[in-house]
């Protein structure tokens, strides 16, 4: 009952006129970048962190405007994956495999309908799982001491690389990449310059924000340029057909559905998995049990466009369950919004729903709020999203380059900070080509002060003894996790990626 | 043979990284473990790292022809020329050119490029900087 009136406030703090108008703002924008190629949902929410900030929004404000951006990218995804079987961004992969046929067949309008309701049921319930959850897992990370943190932290390097990581080594490298890179500037505890060669402007560190929208946004433009892929996604306008539901057909799929979004929550929770692994696990299992013969997925059957949609939009819910309670993003949008909450100095993990309640319920409020908003977006105006498909990306591309600089020079005003920005862009575009992954570089350069100052706060506690580390069984757990984690993908890696290759085309993208 | 070279500038950075750690000064505050234990485990995970590379490269990635790497390299150029440009120009003048050197690399007509170059320009300058209220570049003419 406590958690229904604190969910109360939140629908007050959400309902004002200014953040209703900031949702519906964010599913618009969100479902714009997610039906996109080229511009997924950490991309999208990375552009507009700087430019939230500059506008002087407050904390639940600009937490609303993002995460609706971020939910709506998870809806828009599978528009260009039906239409044009180009996925929008990565998890919206499965969704080619029976959308784009239904699309051939006539059935575009249903197709989309369809996954329409998929994702708000898939949203929904992990929306309401995550209501039930996150509080659930404060009450365990309360008990959580700095070595305890600490090896937390070390939990979430080991197994973001996900399951179908092939080289952990390069993980692991992009982790020490960020990590090496949080450790520029003034040390948190000893005041120590560290890293900064008598460089005035690294003095501060280098900001995350720079990291990122270089990282993610302008790597993405290098890897345009480098291909000349600069014509429009969509060459006419595609033909949608009818736009309402067919409820029979929706009636059918209700199982479906559900399978989908269980596995998807579940998927979302665990650390690595994320929203990608979510929609795939949902497809393969669905097809599993209601195809064993191949019969009727991969030709147009809309089971098979239902279970995935609602596994990758549950699993974007469930991975918000462990970076609020725990301040422990399990994947890239996740890393992002973590940036979002240090950005305006919130520290998400347990003591975030003490100290801040109205930032937390105000913000699951919202996301409730921002379903409804986009199931409403997305089936009767679908035809605006499609309309947007036909923008060439040879406009696209460099107004998301300039919305880049826009952001990171209103809020820095400094040369050397965008110089250093296109610095990261050409560090993201090379990395990329070498296949190291960038989240945990991000994520590195997130978390590396704070897993610093745990490290060394346990040490104080134990008067410089190592063994701490390993000193309770919550650590020792923990640590469990993370070598499991860690070694699981070598074993399973390849196969686990060639599964979800065979579905993949040749499109490239930044985490999910 | 790329991740090879890969690993060796990895290796290179990360004595490098450890060395500079090895430079940090401490201050009058201390704790027990200092400011340089963690960047030394960083670079060492680095170091680490970067010779399982040299050992067991990765395949080839498909590394663009020459062409589409000086692409690259000359679009950098321009956004780099860009920022160090942006403060004595003014943000609507240099978006201009930059947004019109690259939407012409990305295949628009020569023309076209710069009637998208002024409309995205003047547009970022109405949404961003006349409605938002986001501070811009400053040139001469204030715009």
């Amino acid at each position: 009952m406590e958690i229904l009136s604190l969910l109360a406030d939140g629908f007050a703090v959400a309902l004002t006129p200014q953040n209703l108008f900031l949702s519906v703002l964010g599913c618009f924008l969100g479902t714009l970048m997610g039906a996109l190629p080229g511009l997924g949902p950490a991309n999208g929410v990375a552009i507009l962190i700087p430019i939230a900030f500059s506008l002087g929004l407050g904390p639940t404000p600009s937490l609303i405007l993002l995460t609706s951006v971020y939910y709506g990218a998870m809806y828009g995804g599978r528009i260009s994956s039906i239409l044009l079987n180009i996925p929008g961004d990565e998890p919206a992969m499965m969704t080619c495999l029976d959308g784009y046929p239904m699309a051939q067949q006539g059935k575009a309008g249903e197709a989309l309908s369809l996954s329409g309701v998929a994702s708000f049921v898939g949203a929904f319930v992990a929306t309401c799982g995550l209501v039930l959850l996150a509080p659930q897992l404060v009450k365990i990370a309360l008990l959580f001491g700095p070595a305890e943190y600490f090896v937390l932290f070390t939990v979430a390097f080991a197994t973001l690389g996900g399951i179908s990581s092939t080289n952990q080594a390069k993980s692991a490298f992009a982790a020490a990449l960020g990590l090496g890179i949080a450790m520029i500037g003034s040390d948190s505890q000893t005041g120590s310059q560290r890293f900064t060669f008598g460089h005035i402007h690294l003095y501060d560190g280098i900001d995350f924000l720079i990291a990122i929208v270089g990282l993610f946004a302008l790597s993405e433009v290098f890897i345009f340029l480098e291909h000349h892929r600069g014509g429009a996604a969509s060459a006419g306008t595609a033909k949608v057909g009818r736009i309402m539901p067919d409820f029979s057909m929706i009636k059918r799929c209700i199982p479906s559905m559900a399978r989908g979004t269980g596995l998807g929550f579940f998927a979302g929770v665990l650390p690595g998995a994320g929203a990608s692994l979510g929609s795939f696990l949902a497809y393969s299992l669905e097809k599993q049990a209601v195809d064993r013969d191949g019969k009727t997925f991969g030709k147009g059957d809309p089971r098979g466009v239902a279970a995935p949609e609602a596994g990758n939009n549950a699993a974007s819910g469930g991975a918000l369950v462990p970076m609020l309670a725990l301040g422990v993003p399990g994947s890239g949008t996740t890393a992002v919004l973590l940036a979002v909450l240090l950005q305006l100095n919130i520290t998400p993990g347990p003591l975030l729903f003490t100290k801040n309640p109205d930032v937390v319920w105000g913000l699951i409020a919202a996301l409730f709020l921002a379903n409804f908003i986009l199931l409403a977006m997305n089936i009767p105006l679908v035809g605006i999203f499609t309309r947007v498909l036909m923008v060439p990306t040879r406009i696209l591309m460099p107004v998301v380059a300039m919305i880049s600089f826009v952001g990171i020079y209103s809020i820095t005003g400094s040369t050397f900070d965008v110089m250093l920005m296109v610095g990261f862009g050409v560090a993201g575009w090379l990395l990329r080509k070498l296949e190291v992954p960038l989240v945990p570089v991000i994520l590195g350069i997130l978390l590396g002060n704070q897993m610093e100052v745990n490290l060394r706060r346990a040490m104080t506690i134990s008067d410089g003894d190592w063994l701490i580390l390993v000193g309770s069984p919550l650590t020792i757990i923990l640590w469990i996790i993370a070598i499991t984690g860690f070694v699981l993908p070598m074993l399973l890696g390849r196969r686990v990626k060639k599964r979800m290759e065979a579905a993949r085309n040749e499109e490239e993208f930044v985490g999910d | 043979m790329s991740d090879r070279i890969f690993g060796g500038f990895g290796l290179a950075l990360a004595i490098f990284y450890v060395w500079a750690a090895t430079t940090i000064k401490d201050s009058f505050m201390v704790d027990i473990v200092g400011p340089r234990a963690f960047p030394y485990i960083v670079g060492t995970v680095l170091g680490l790292t970067s010779i399982y590379f040299v050992i067991r490269p990765d395949k080839e990635p498909d590394w663009p022809i020459l062409k589409d790497l000086a692409e690259i390299l000359f679009a950098a150029a321009v956004m780099l020329a860009y920022c160090w440009v942006l403060p004595e120009v003014g943000f609507v003048i240099a978006t201009i050119f930059a947004t019109a050197y690259l939407t012409w690399r990305l295949g628009s007509a020569p023309l076209w490029s710069l009637v998208t170059g002024l409309a995205t320009s003047v547009g970022i300058y109405v949404v961003f900087h006349l409605i938002l209220g986001l501070s811009l570049a400053k040139g001469p003419f204030g715009f």
